[in-house]
């Protein structure tokens, strides 16, 4: 197209967003999606809240508690990582981005420990409409955090600021979600 | 038109048109026997005649998508058509397999056979040689367009076109695997019909829509692009999960109905996007392309398509309301008004849009395409109303008062009657449109002239 783009298109909001425009799609879709499901896990709470406060006293609270703590600094460690490479420090940048990737393999094996104690005690998707949504909803969650920690991977391999800025954006919406889910699923009673 | 290759289209659009034809006849005739029940009940049964409907539906469309295919592959790209003979071969496959599943159909041949006899799952009733011959013709398509991308020009829009074709013809596969068990035979039909009409098309769809309001806007390509990535993401994210609103009831987990809910409400973003994407280049464009009909058509699928997939989608896909809605008028509704809107006049647009520039004259015909789409677009959504509203009753007098389903169909007789009425609307707008692209003028009609013989 010979036309320029000035002429056409004045500066706008979508412009500016940091990183690439699709993975604000995608984050925004996700959120949607874990939005939605918290409303109906709230929703479906309603009409049996003895049910879900009972189920919920099975969840094992300081290890997702811990697992918080792990995210977090994971988080923050992306995003260091993004500053860093910024500032030329390419090496500490990749180092970084290791260690989140680490943290996120931390989560994920105390996750795994939190679902082998529910196979345990015999509690499966179908045992009560709280552990359905439990399954759904971390399952997911925890579906993105391996995603998160293949992306991360894959920008420390290809490693300029805005490429990592892209995945340290994806690996943020990981620790959001979980920071919505875990009071809502965990603790609230 | 730039290519010669390009002239492969014609033949495919002329065999979409002519089974477009027979498809909306056989809905007519179906739309009668609704009110007439026992008319043809010995000769072609209702059965028959839906499997003919739907089948020649989707057949027609797919082959203009692969018409639309062979027409902007070589302008996207800057070359011919990797092989002219093949793509000719790949048609004369196609007519070869339609032909042979209506005669199998209408006179029942072979009935039980496992090579040559009609298939029991709906939709993909056709029998096992024809959906071989399909497999080789959808081969032999995507070995001839993916060969002219490869060694021309690559944009995002054969990009996205070339991810639907294989998506479409990869998952077609499912048709040869039926399973004993019939909770897992419906899991794996889904894969094709809902991953096609609710995926793979909807790529299809972005990428002509973009191709066409790349050509009839003038919009830069870059913003084009942008949009059509975007529509893209939004459409797999939303539809590949979306396939659980059909996991409800059919003998699969209850998880399936949160995810199939959340996931398919979705669906209704990418479609409004597409229609968005559509007027916002039309606002935007500077360019005052004389296929006025192409433009119409183009913004009319965007539209039609957004209330007819997405808000009519919507209506009843939240499991919740979809316990009491499964299987009536509502679902008819639905069917109709999407498919029309999304992938019918998809291909009416791509159509008006190809025809002057293969026939090498100016946009002929212009007014009497302007109104078969106002007649089809009109018969169409007043068919929705009124199956919309048939679909409520009977959901209430069926699924919450539990009258029975003969004494319930009884009492929709008048809906079905206004459905009938629709329906000639949208057969007479569809013959219109057919000579409006396929009679042309020898010149174009300038508008002084026709002022002077307003008798005409």
């Amino acid at each position: 197209m010979t036309e320029t783009q000035a002429r056409s298109e004045p500066r706008n909001a979508l412009d500016e967003l940091p990183g690439e425009l699709l993975m604000w799609v995608l984050i925004v879709s996700e959120l949607l999606v874990f939005g939605a499901g918290l409303a109906a896990f709230l929703g479906v709470r309603i009409s049996d809240p003895f049910g879900f406060a009972e189920a919920q006293d099975h969840l094992h609270r300081t290890g997702a508690a811990l697992n918080t703590v792990v995210l977090i600094t994971s988080g923050f460690l992306a995003a260091r990582a993004v500053q860093l490479r910024r500032n030329g420090q390419r090496t500490m940048a990749r180092w970084h981005l290791i260690a989140a990737m680490l943290l996120g393999g931390v989560f994920l094996w105390i996750k795994g420990i939190e679902f082998a104690e529910k196979a345990e005690q015999g509690i499966g998707v179908e045992t009560h409409p709280f552990f359905m949504f439990y399954y759904l909803l971390t399952g997911f969650h925890a579906a993105h955090v391996v995603a998160g920690i293949v992306i991360l991977g894959l920008v420390a391999i290809w490693d300029e600021a805005h490429i990592i800025e892209v995945g340290a954006a994806f690996w943020h919406m990981v620790d959001l979600v979980w920071v919505l889910l875990f009071p809502v699923v965990y603790l609230l009673a | 038109m730039k290519y010669q290759s390009q002239k492969i289209a014609l033949a495919y659009f002329a065999v979409a048109m002519g089974l477009f034809a027979v498809q909306v006849t056989m809905g007519l005739v179906l739309g009668w026997v609704y009110v007439s029940p026992n008319f043809l009940s010995e000769l072609l049964p209702f059965n028959i005649l839906r499997m003919l409907h739907t089948n020649s539906l989707i057949v027609w469309l797919i082959c203009g998508f692969f018409g639309a295919a062979y027409f902007l592959i070589p302008e996207e790209a800057e070359r011919e058509i990797h092989s002219t003979k093949l793509a000719y071969l790949q048609l004369i496959i196609l007519v070869v397999g339609t032909l042979g599943v209506v005669l199998t159909y209408t006179f029942n041949l072979f009935e039980g056979n496992w090579l040559l006899g009609k298939e029991g799952r709906e939709f993909i009733e056709q029998p096992k040689w024809v959906k071989m011959g399909i497999v080789v013709a959808a081969l032999i398509f995507l070995y001839n367009v993916t060969m002219t991308v490869l060694k021309g020009k690559k944009t995002a829009i054969t990009n996205i076109l070339l991810l639907g074709l294989w998506g479409l013809a990869l998952l077609f596969l499912f048709s040869f695997y039926n399973p004993e068990n019939l909770s897992l035979d419906k899991q794996y039909w889904w894969y094709i019909v809902h991953l096609w009409v609710e995926g793979v098309w909807e790529l299809i769809m972005a990428s002509i829509l973009a191709y066409l309001m790349l050509k009839l806007t003038g919009v830069d390509r870059e913003i084009v692009e942008k949009w059509l990535y975007v529509i893209v993401a939004a459409a797999l994210f939303s539809g590949i999960l979306g396939t659980g609103h059909h996991y409800y009831w059919i003998g699969t987990p209850g998880y399936w109905q949160w995810i199939g809910s959340i996931f398919s409400a979705l669906e209704v973003i990418p479609f409004f996007a597409m229609m968005a994407f559509a007027f916002v280049m039309v606002w935007k464009g500077r360019r005052d392309h004389p296929n006025k009909a192409a433009l119409l058509w183009s913004l009319g699928c965007a539209t039609l398509a957004f209330f007819g997939a997405g808000v009519w989608g919507f209506l009843h896909t939240l499991h919740g309301v979809n316990y009491y809605t499964h299987g009536t008028q509502i679902t008819a509704a639905h069917g109709h008004l999407a498919f029309f809107g999304a992938y019918v006049s998809l291909n009416l647009a791509i159509f008006t849009y190809a025809m002057p520039i293969l026939k090498g004259r100016d946009p002929y015909n212009q007014v009497i395409n302007m109104a078969s789409f106002w007649l089809m677009a009109g018969g169409m959504t007043f068919m929705t109303f009124v199956l919309t509203f048939a679909g409520t009753l009977q959901t209430h007098l069926q699924r919450v008062l539990g009258e029975y389903f003969m004494d319930v169909q009884d009492q929709l007789a008048l809906f079905y009657w206004m459905r009938f009425g629709a329906g000639i609307a949208v057969v007479l707008g569809a013959l219109l449109f057919i000579y409006a692209v396929a009679m042309p003028r020898k010149e174009i009609i300038e508008p002084g002239k026709t002022a002077e013989v307003p008798a005409e």
